[in-house]
């Protein structure tokens, strides 16, 4: 919503305020102003001069020497402008003033531009003459500018008089941000109403008078609401003879302020009382009406109407429609037809200032791809008690700009006349809500200033229909609270009782996770939660598998955030690719998201999330740093025995011969490995990549933070190195799972301290060395009980293949 | 023989006192007090002397063997002082080489300005709750005070998944299930990922994340709101931070408020980051409207409640200074790098 100062100045005469206090004020008291431009910002030293002589430039076919009569002298001016004549009275800037911007109309430059006085091709000049551009208008504010040259002023025009003042420039335009509660302030009379109680300023609204001529509308035709759920009131009416011409210069600014282009002065007129009110007309031309009626009615199922943009329309019977006597001549509240717009042949036309359902008007607008000026006010909501005033307020101002000769009598549909609603005003209760103690009456006087009347006996507070938003205790509440100053609230505390503060046991342990992979030198990503389905392809994950089946948004941005993620691999890949591709050395990301996955498609119930520790990386460090993360993290959270890992095949975005399930005991909990090439290269990733994915909801419940001193040994250790020659085939998993189902109950822990395939060990095999530790609690082991131990170790190795290495 | 003993005394420590090596001292010792050492043999050589003057003289090479010893003792220690020092001067380091570092990671600094506010609400006693991404309209909407066919559904586009089940456009839903759970009092925040179907630029994203406070007790007031704002602007932003309070309009909360906070870059005189205002706006807030109470089973002639709802993405943004909101999903590493 745009609209300059001077026109709410209009209905608050006693409005006397800078911008920025107009700003600061409006705002606090929840008109919140986006932004003004003030018109007059980088005008300076501009008056109005006379042209007394035109002479030739002796150096430049192009340019002219104008003697120009600025009151107390006459200044010599160069310009090169085509249509300045003698005797003329244009806008001349002076040594050292400054005008807005340059004369082509481009964007206007911060700070204006500075004129100086200076020699043009050899011959002085002492200022210069503007266009309306160069003073920061538009030729849609004043219409009568040249398409290209100086703005001629007035022949009344005073020389010597100031230029800003004489074109009404000292003003600003506001933009407002309006909230979509307040229907009433989308138009100059709701938010003038506003100004006028933040300032305490007297709101006088425009007098409407009763008009037309001694002729009855009614002898004319006829209106008949069909659908009256969907047009709760039609008022209409008529004017004759009418005359178009151009509407005057101050109805014209006040448009083109607003951002509306005048056009004639119906027209403008029109959209003078929209902006007013905040109701929109139409007119018809009568000539075009048949059957002498209007009947508002829905749309037939399959009906086609061409609206006045000359499109054709497929209408149902959602949609409202304005008939007369035999077709269709409107889509209601949205555009009128091409077969009854007003053309420069009028002389007879119908008025409609009709209140339509606003929900109904903004489906219709939105199925018909249609919005509208008109629509937009309307899908608001507007208040039915309004469109009288209006469309009375649109035929004053015909009969006051001798547009055309309104006929008497208004046609008013309205079978549910609005009432106003009634709200008990409990002065303790809004008190409590706010925590304040602002006195009954003090909240009266807020009441007044907004038409909110009060009747002492029911102790009612009486909401005019104007404000639909008002309906409780809470809202009245606002009222006091937004004019009473949101600034003077006291500031306190919530008392009452104590609660403890604290993050769910989920939240700790994903806090740990993000604690151990940073340590463990990965970074945090975050990545959408919507992907292509195609990144299942490019996952190379077959058609058949349980991860295709996805959740689909129905209106996404496009393909390529079209499902909900079913894995966090997609997000992680992408997020390195864009790494390797920007040349960076390395990356190690981690992320914390959900994954999405239905129980059942398409969706009836809301769907698992799984909260996915991803790990990626490629650059430095391999399969085993991964490994490292995931068994830190772990650690850290409590899950003490040993995880284990299964060679898999079963991944196929993986490498088949790198990739593990995580197990915990019988439980899978994620997965780790090698990005298959194939994936790699899809991503466009140079390097060997490896991930590693933790399921946290199969994570959570094996996490626990108790922990239990068991005593530091007080006894020695003793070890044993154990070296071997082991076939290739079998895993050092495997040579573990051995020692501890034999180690026996001395057994401390083992540790690889050696690995070596090649040229000293025979082909297919590798040598594979451990050291491991016994130890008693209560006594010194002696060597007998280790070398028990031992024996049934290397035993049960031997079982599996392996031989000590000699 | 006594002078002799004196010769040997003297030649002795002026050896020591020479020396300057801890072997070359060795040496001396066992030159002089060795087992065939010249004062070893000088004692020997004792039982030429007669009675009286034995115990005499051997008082005195005693002494001069305690000297010597004496003597060999302080050398040697001054001699170990001067190799260490020694050894020092030929230890120094370049204390200017690059460190070894075990190149620790870095949090997302969506995450860091969570943590902040956690931090911050957690402390005045409020809970940290979770709700689903994924959530049914009436959770979204019509529990909200949004009912069927309001005009803010269509503001805050939407994604649908059916016509029940959407993508949450805000944290808000997190409310409802909490006062559902009919524990009271409630207060709690909520931080979550949110999605609304804007296209990806500088300021926009598709998905985001939210922050939702909710206190719900009785005699709770706008004032109580107010004060429990004003400490949270200040513990994030610094402890000179003011906060302006602007009527608004939700349709949760009845009254509603957006709250702005003196810009921390300029302190309020005005900058680039304030656009010249002085001031940034930070959340939204209200008193829970009585509508959305009473839907959740909560009496509003009993109990009273606010709420509000933060950006993260816009904390993060504003106290990093980070000018492109993309760059918060692309998870460059140099970005990274810097939180």
């Amino acid at each position: 919503m745009n609209t300059p100062l001077s026109w709410i100045k209009a209905y608050v005469p006693g409005l006397q305020v800078t911008e920025q206090d107009y700003t600061d004020a409006m705002t606090l008291s929840g008109t919140k102003v986006e932004g003004f431009v003030k018109f007059d910002k980088n005008l300076d030293k501009i008056v109005v001069g006379q042209i007394e002589k035109i002479e030739k430039h002796p150096n430049a076919d192009k340019l002219v020497v104008c003697q120009v009569n600025i009151g107390k002298e006459t200044i010599q001016i160069v310009t090169g402008a085509p249509n300045v004549k003698e005797g003329q009275k244009v806008p001349v800037v002076l040594d050292g003033g400054k005008v807005a911007g340059g004369h082509d109309g481009s964007p206007l430059p911060e700070d204006g531009i500075k004129i100086k006085k200076g020699k043009l091709r050899g011959v002085e000049s002492f200022g210069m003459m503007c266009s309306i551009e160069e003073l920061g208008a538009s030729k849609e504010m004043y219409l009568d500018a040249p398409e290209d040259g100086i703005y001629i002023l007035k022949d009344d025009a005073v020389v010597g008089s100031d230029v800003v003042e004489v074109l009404g420039l000292h003003d600003a335009v506001f933009e407002y941000e309006i909230t979509s509660n307040r229907v009433d302030c989308y138009s100059v009379l709701g938010i003038a109403r506003e100004a006028a109680a933040t300032f305490h300023q007297k709101f006088v609204p425009p007098v409407v008078v009763s008009t037309g001529n001694k002729e009855d509308i009614h002898d004319f035709i006829s209106v008949e609401v069909a659908d009256s759920d969907l047009c709760p009131r039609y008022c209409a009416r008529m004017v004759k003879n009418i005359k178009l011409a151009p509407s005057p210069e101050w109805m014209q600014r006040r448009l083109a302020a607003c951002g509306i282009r005048p056009i004639n002065n119906i027209v403008d007129i029109t959209n003078y009382v929209m902006e007013e009110y905040g109701q929109p007309m139409h007119a018809y031309d009568m000539a075009t009406l048949e059957g002498k009626k209007i009947v508002v009615s829905r749309a037939e199922e399959g009906e086609e109407f061409q609206t006045l943009d000359g499109q054709i329309r497929k209408l149902d019977p959602s949609i409202l429609m304005i008939r007369d006597g035999v077709k269709a001549v409107g889509i209601a509240g949205i555009m009128g037809g091409e077969n009854s717009k007003i053309t420069d042949e009028v002389t007879d036309m119908l008025f409609e200032a009709a209140c339509f359902d606003g929900t109904n008007i903004r489906l219709s607008a939105k199925k018909l791809g249609l919005r509208t000026e008109a629509s937009g006010k309307f899908e608001k909501g507007l208040d039915p008690n309004q469109a009288e005033q209006a469309i009375n307020r649109a035929c004053q101002l015909i009969e006051e700009l001798g547009a055309g000769e309104v006929v008497g009598g208004i046609i008013d549909q309205y079978e549910n006349p609005r009432k106003p609603k009634r709200i008990v005003l409990e002065a303790d209760r809004i008190n409590q809500l706010l925590g304040t103690c602002i006195a009954k009456q003090e909240m009266l006087e807020i009441f007044a200033k907004l038409e909110l009347e009060y009747n002492a006996d029911t102790e009612e507070v009486i909401v005019p229909t104007f404000r639909q938003d008002l309906e409780c205790m809470a809202d009245l509440a606002e009222e006091v609270a937004r004019f009473y100053g949101y600034d003077k609230i006291p500031t306190t505390l919530p008392t009452g009782e104590a609660t403890t503060g604290k993050l769910s046991f989920k939240l700790r342990i994903e806090e740990i996770a993000r604690d151990i992979a940073e340590y463990c030198g990965f970074s945090q990503a975050m990545t959408y939660s919507f992907e292509s389905p195609k990144v299942y392809d490019k996952l190379l994950i077959p058609q058949d598998s349980i991860l295709r089946q996805a959740i689909t948004i129905m209106n996404p941005l496009g393909e390529d955030f079209s499902i909900m993620r079913t894995t966090s691999l997609n997000g992680m890949l992408s997020s390195l690719s864009t790494n390797y591709n920007r040349r960076n050395k390395t990356a190690k990301l981690y992320e914390l998201g959900n994954i999405y996955l239905p129980k059942k498609l398409p969706l009836e119930e809301l769907p698992e999330e799984r909260m996915q520790f991803t790990l990626g990386m490629y650059g430095d460090g391999d399969f085993y740093t991964m490994k490292g993360v995931v068994e830190e993290f772990l650690e850290k959270i409590g899950i003490t025995q040993k995880i284990s890992y299964h060679p898999e095949e079963k991944k196929p975005f993986l490498h088949p011969g790198r990739q593990a399930e995580i197990c915990y005991k019988k439980t899978v909990i994620g997965y780790i490995g090698e990005v298959h090439p194939q994936v790699a290269d899809q991503y466009e990733i140079g390097e060997r990549t490896y991930l590693a994915v933790l399921d946290m909801p199969s994570v959570l419940p094996l996490a626990t933070f108790e922990r239990r001193y068991t005593g530091i040994a007080k006894y020695p250790a003793v070890m044993r190195d154990i070296s071997m020659v082991v076939p290739k085939g079998i895993l050092v998993g495997q040579i573990e799972e051995v020692i501890e189902a034999k180690g026996g109950q001395y057994l401390e822990s083992y540790a690889l301290f050696d690995i070596y395939e090649g040229s000293q060990i025979m082909a297919g095999f590798k040598s594979v060395a451990y050291s491991i530790v016994f130890r008693a609690n209560d006594k010194t082991l002696e060597d007998k009980e280790v070398n028990e131990a031992m024996e049934r170790i290397i035993k049960a190795l031997k079982g599996i293949g392996i031989e000590l290495r000699q | 023989m006594e002078k002799k003993l004196k010769e040997l005394k003297e030649e002795a420590l002026k050896q020591i006192e020479a020396s300057q090596a801890l072997d070359k001292l060795n040496e001396i010792r066992v030159a002089y007090l060795g087992k065939k050492g010249e004062l070893t043999v000088l004692l020997k050589s004792m039982k030429e002397l007669s009675n009286e003057e034995r115990p005499k003289f051997g008082q005195l090479v005693n002494d001069v063997r305690k000297t010597i010893e004496e003597k060999l003792e302080e050398s040697k220690t001054r001699l170990a002082l001067a190799i260490r020092e020694e050894q020092l001067k030929n230890e120094v380091i370049d204390v200017t080489l690059p460190a070894k570092k075990n190149n620790v990671g870095h949090r997302h600094p969506n995450t860091i300005a969570l943590e902040e506010v956690e931090r911050i609400f957690i402390g005045m006693g409020y809970e940290v709750v979770e709700g689903p991404d994924i959530e049914y309209d009436y959770y979204n909407f019509e529990a909200l005070n949004i009912p069927a066919n309001h005009p803010a559904k269509d503001e805050q586009d939407t994604f649908y998944i059916n016509n029940k089940i959407l993508l949450r456009t805000q944290t808000s839903p997190v409310q409802v299930r909490e006062m559902e759970k009919g524990k009271l009092p409630i207060r709690m925040i909520a931080p979550g990922r949110v999605f609304r179907s804007d296209e990806v630029d500088a300021t926009h994203s598709p998905s985001f994340h939210q922050i939702e406070g909710l206190v719900i007790d009785k005699e709770i007031t706008f004032a109580d709101l107010k004060g429990t704002l004003a400490e949270f602007a200040k513990e994030l932003f610094g402890p000179q931070t003011k906060v302006k309070f602007r009527p608004h309009h939700f349709p949760f909360t009845e009254p509603s408020a957006e709250v702005d906070v003196t810009c921390f870059k300029c302190g309020g005189k005005g900058c680039r980051m304030c656009k010249g205002s002085g001031w940034i706006e930070i959340l939204g807030c209200g008193m829970v409207h009585p509508h959305v109470l009473e839907m959740s089973g909560i009496d509003p002639k009993e109990y009273s409640g606010f709420a509000f709802g933060v950006g993260l993405e816009r904390i993060a943004l504003l106290k990093y200074e980070i000018d492109d909101m993309r760059l918060l999903y692309e998870n460059d590493m140099r970005f990274l790098k810097q939180f």
